[in-house]
């Protein structure tokens, strides 16, 4: 199928790329970008006025299949990537059951190609059942598709268990993926400070994040493993990740939509849509994530989507299941902190598309060479969205079963900016506003 | 706000008068808050009987609209059982408070006779509550409020509103 | 983000649920402690009843058990005339499953018009207040570590009744501050009344640092804590402190920071013991000074039914 679209700024910052024109595709790929004359295109999009981006790579979606589809169908939720501009997506491992066997990741891989044509790249469990004892095997659940491996929620508390599994790792090169958090000390439901001491709420402090880092970075010093940080919270870590950089560790990082834009404050009444892992943490820490993703201490933004039932919302708040939605909201609110940043435009696309893509790195296999890009030649993940325009998050208007998300309209009270016109994936249009 | 032709002070000596056809020596008067406790105050100095003070705020049939009043206290310092009582306040209408007023008194004991004087009857009853002395009765519309009001020379004065 | 309205006022400023002493205008305090005081002689009367919530039904929900905080509201909803249902939830229904606003739901559809609620997670009756109708009333009887506002004012009316003034009080509270609600309610309470000088006293792991966030000053010092203090507030120490690994043991607690009349000596001559009962007898606080004469421990229950009789009759009144 040929696809035109017309007169749309485009913008690609993983080349610079920021004009007026038109991107024709055929055959699944970006075939001519610029001025493009006659093409006899099937169908033509109609770009002016809206922005013509890569797809969207996040890091870290939960699609809640298999194990938890009264919580988020496969079909829904990659409807929902598709809604948001998303195009590439990380899944964890922590489905019911844990992806730690090949089979279940092609089934989940198989599954996701019938439904959708979002690229599903899902990160493999590090140790089996996620119970922290026994490895994985790591190097067939790479073949069968897995592009890392992680501990999603669940840290390991042996550290000669954590010793060995960087170790393996890096023997193949594979990238695992941590939560900076201590098993005991992270044992709270809301970050400690003024907020959680006022509402008796049991404290999570940033000793939890800082210990856990230390720990990683020496284990990565005796091992010379590669280590993705998932979704750092505070201004302490953001301090270490800094100077583990500068002193040449292999690590990545990054931090969610939440942490991004809020704070402890937000809770409020017990809000258990605030009810969040990593805890909202204090203000400075959040000018510090703010600082750290515009300076590259932190290299990517993710949605850290997570559908939950409105059940295990309506519960008191230390009750409540931590999570919320995000797929849809992650173009937006990149471009809310890229304003409020005063940041370019292509920074805000940067952190959701080059950078994500640099951080997964050859796991992507050929496709790193033009995923989250707008390339001549390469894939047509594209995603076309209006600037200009706003929303309000409610219920309806999300494609996802998750309606869970702090930025509700109906307790939040604004709008977001962006919305999304069109998507396509491998040049077929995945979704239409 | 006119001050309507009635002379409070004037009426007072009126009351007096009423209340001493209707005291014996052992009567308590009981002002009812807050008009009232005025002129119980000055009536029971100004008889040498013993006094007190009453509230209705909780025994009012109107609760569930208006909320809780500032339940000034009830001060009832003598035994109310036995005890021959004469209610002073200063303008009755509907009866309502005179109601709640009785409810109050019988939450402290079994009083032998209970008596109500009052300044000034303005008619508009809405309960079969009538007074056994009133030292004045006037007809006002039930928009208007009548006020008793005590001036800087402790002289009582009327406000109508 | 947007901060939204204290869910305690209707749009008048009036209370219409009573679930933390914090967000309360000073004013809607002062009113529940005059209010208070009328009741009190309430108290006093041959017939200690008022009818001003005749014909209403006050549902006692206890997720946690208290018998005694339980009885106290029951006397206060009686002697205001209320019929007092008390429900027992860890038998019933919740541990067969059903969620917290089931059981709420449930209630509703019977007509009830207050709910008093104690439960075991911080910001329970917020939640339920949410959900609620609109013309039911609930009254925070403890949550979690969060709140108990009735006992936080019957403490003030306590300490109003024997001190007269907060603006030059010095109070010390002792104890597991950090996991008490009754710690948190009073301090918000003594901080909008105006009371200069809170000093939240015991080890560092019931006391920490972070705590002066909440307007106090720390001390681990027990004799630092209570010296020349006017108000001594002692808190039931639990079992769970000694088994979580916070404390070796109450014998040390009693040694260190426990109230014993050489203690008690360091505060003025004129002091006031306070305790939120029940009182464990050799652990926070020594027989002699429990039963001595600068302890007002009985007459906060006297006044905490007077207290509840206020703020019941209060909510009753006001419409959401």
């Amino acid at each position: 199928m040929k696809i035109l679209i017309k007169g749309g700024r485009l913008i690609d910052p993983a080349t610079n790329l920021d004009r007026t024109g038109d991107v024709a595709i055929a055959n699944g790929r970006i075939v001519h970008l610029g001025d493009v004359g006659d093409f006899g295109a099937d169908r033509t999009v109609d770009a002016r006025g809206l922005i013509v981006a890569p797809g969207l790579v996040d890091l870290c979606a939960r699609l809640r299949e298999p194990g938890h589809e009264h919580e988020g169908l496969l079909e829904s939720e990659l409807a929902a990537a598709a809604a948001g501009g998303v195009t590439s997506l990380v899944c964890p491992p922590d489905t019911d059951p844990v992806l730690d066997e090949p089979g279940l990741v092609e089934m989940l891989k198989f599954r996701a190609r019938k439904l959708s044509r979002c690229r599903l790249f899902p990160l493999g469990a590090l140790t089996r059942q996620l119970q922290g004892a026994a490895l994985t095997e790591m190097a067939e659940l790479t073949e069968a598709g897995c592009i890392g491996f992680s501990q999603a929620e669940v840290a390991i508390k042996d550290t000669l268990v954590l010793n060995r599994a960087l170790q393996y790792a890096a023997t193949y090169g594979y990238t695992v993926w941590l939560r900076p958090q201590d098993a005991w000390l992270g044992g709270g439901v809301a970050a400690s400070g003024p907020v959680a001491t006022r509402l008796g709420l049991s404290g999570v402090p940033v000793s939890a994040e800082t210990v856990a880092l230390h720990t990683i970075f020496e284990l990565m010093r005796a091992t010379g493993a590669r280590v993705h940080l998932c979704r750092l919270s505070s201004a302490a870590g953001v301090e270490l990740v800094h100077a583990a950089k500068k002193e040449g560790l292999a690590i990545t990082a990054d931090v969610s939509i939440n942490s991004l834009h809020l704070s402890d404050v937000d809770i409020g009444y017990f809000d258990s849509a605030m009810r969040l892992t990593p805890p909202l943490r204090q203000g400075r820490d959040r000018d510090a994530l703010r600082a750290g993703l515009a300076d590259g201490t932190i290299d990517a933004l993710v949605s850290d989507h997570m559908p939950v039932t409105t059940d295990e919302k309506a519960v008191p708040f230390a009750e409540a299941t931590p999570g919320a939605t995000g797929l849809e909201l992650l173009l937006s609110l990149a471009l809310r902190w890229a304003r409020d940043a005063e940041l370019p435009l292509q920074r805000a696309l940067a952190v959701v598309t080059a950078e994500p893509v640099r951080v997964l790195g050859s796991a992507l296999g050929s496709l790193s060479a033009s995923a989250g890009r707008l390339v001549e030649g390469g894939v047509a993940d594209v995603c076309v969205f209006d600037a200009n325009a706003s929303w309000s998050v409610t219920p309806e208007a999300l494609a996802s079963q998750g309606k869970h998300t702090p930025f509700a309209y109906a307790s939040s009270g604004f709008e977001l900016p962006a919305r999304v016109r069109t998507t396509l994936v491998a040049g077929h249009i995945a979704y239409e506003a | 706000m006119s001050e309507l032709l009635l002379d409070a002070e004037a009426l007072y000596l009126e009351l007096k008068k009423g209340v001493q056809k209707l005291m014996t020596p052992d009567t308590a008067l009981v002002g009812i808050w807050s008009g009232g406790a005025w002129l119980a105050e000055r009536l029971a100095a100004d008889l040498g009987l013993a006094s007190g003070t009453i509230s209705s705020a909780l025994h009012r049939d109107d609760f569930g609209s208006r909320g809780l009043v500032k339940a000034d206290h009830t001060t009832l310092p003598f035994d109310v059982n036995g005890r021959d009582i004469l209610l002073i306040d200063d303008v009755l209408y509907t009866g309502r408070t005179t109601r709640a007023v009785i409810n109050e008194l019988f939450d402290f004991g079994r009083p032998a006779r209970v008596q109500l004087a009052v300044l000034v009857d303005r008619g508009g009853r809405e309960l079969p509550i009538e007074p056994a002395f009133s030292a004045a009765r006037v007809t006002l519309g039930p928009d208007q409020k009548l006020r008793l009001a005590q001036g800087e020379d402790r002289r009582l004065k009327f406000e109508v509103k | 983000m947007l901060s939204k309205r204290n869910p305690q006022l209707n749009k008048h400023g009036e209370l219409i649920h009573l679930l933390s002493i914090e967000g309360l205008p000073r004013a809607v305090i002062e009113q529940i402690l005059d209010t208070a005081g009328s009741f009190l002689s309430v108290n006093d009367r041959e017939v200690k009843k008022v009818p001003l919530l005749r014909g209403k039904s006050v549902f006692n929900l206890f997720f946690e058990n208290s018998t005694r905080t339980r009885t106290t509201f029951e006397i206060a909803a009686k002697r205001l005339s209320a019929d007092v249902i008390n429900l027992d939830i860890a038998r019933s229904s919740t541990a067969k499953g059903e969620t917290l606003l089931d059981t709420v739901a449930n209630l509703s559809a019977m007509h009830a018009d207050m709910f008093v609620v104690r439960h075991s997670e911080s910001g329970a009756p917020h939640l339920i207040a949410q959900h609620c109708a609109p013309h039911v009333h609930v009254v925070n009887a403890g949550d979690g570590r969060h709140a108990h506002p009735t006992q936080g004012l019957l403490d003030m009316y306590t300490i109003r009744h024997f001190k007269k003034d907060f603006r030059n009080l010095t109070v010390a509270i002792v104890g597991d501050i950090v996991h008490s609600r009754v710690a948190r309610s009073d301090i918000h309470a003594l901080n909008v009344l105006g009371v200069p000088e809170i000093r939240a006293v015991g080890p560092k792991t019931l006391v920490p640092g972070d705590l002066r966030d909440m307007g106090v000053r720390v001390c681990h010092d027990m004799a630092e804590g209570v010296k020349g203090a006017d108000v001594v507030i002692m808190l039931r120490l639990q079992n769970e402190r000694m088994n979580g690994g916070m404390l070796p043991s109450s014998g040390e607690f009693f040694k260190h920071f426990g109230l014993t009349p050489e203690k008690l000596a360091l505060a003025k001559p004129d002091a006031i013991v306070m305790h939120p009962g029940p009182i464990n007898r050799g652990v926070e606080i020594a027989s002699e000074v429990a039963d001595g004469k600068s302890s007002v421990i009985l007459p906060q229950v006297t006044f905490g039914i007077a207290v509840r009789m206020a703020v019941m009759a209060i909510l009753a009144g006001n419409e959401a």
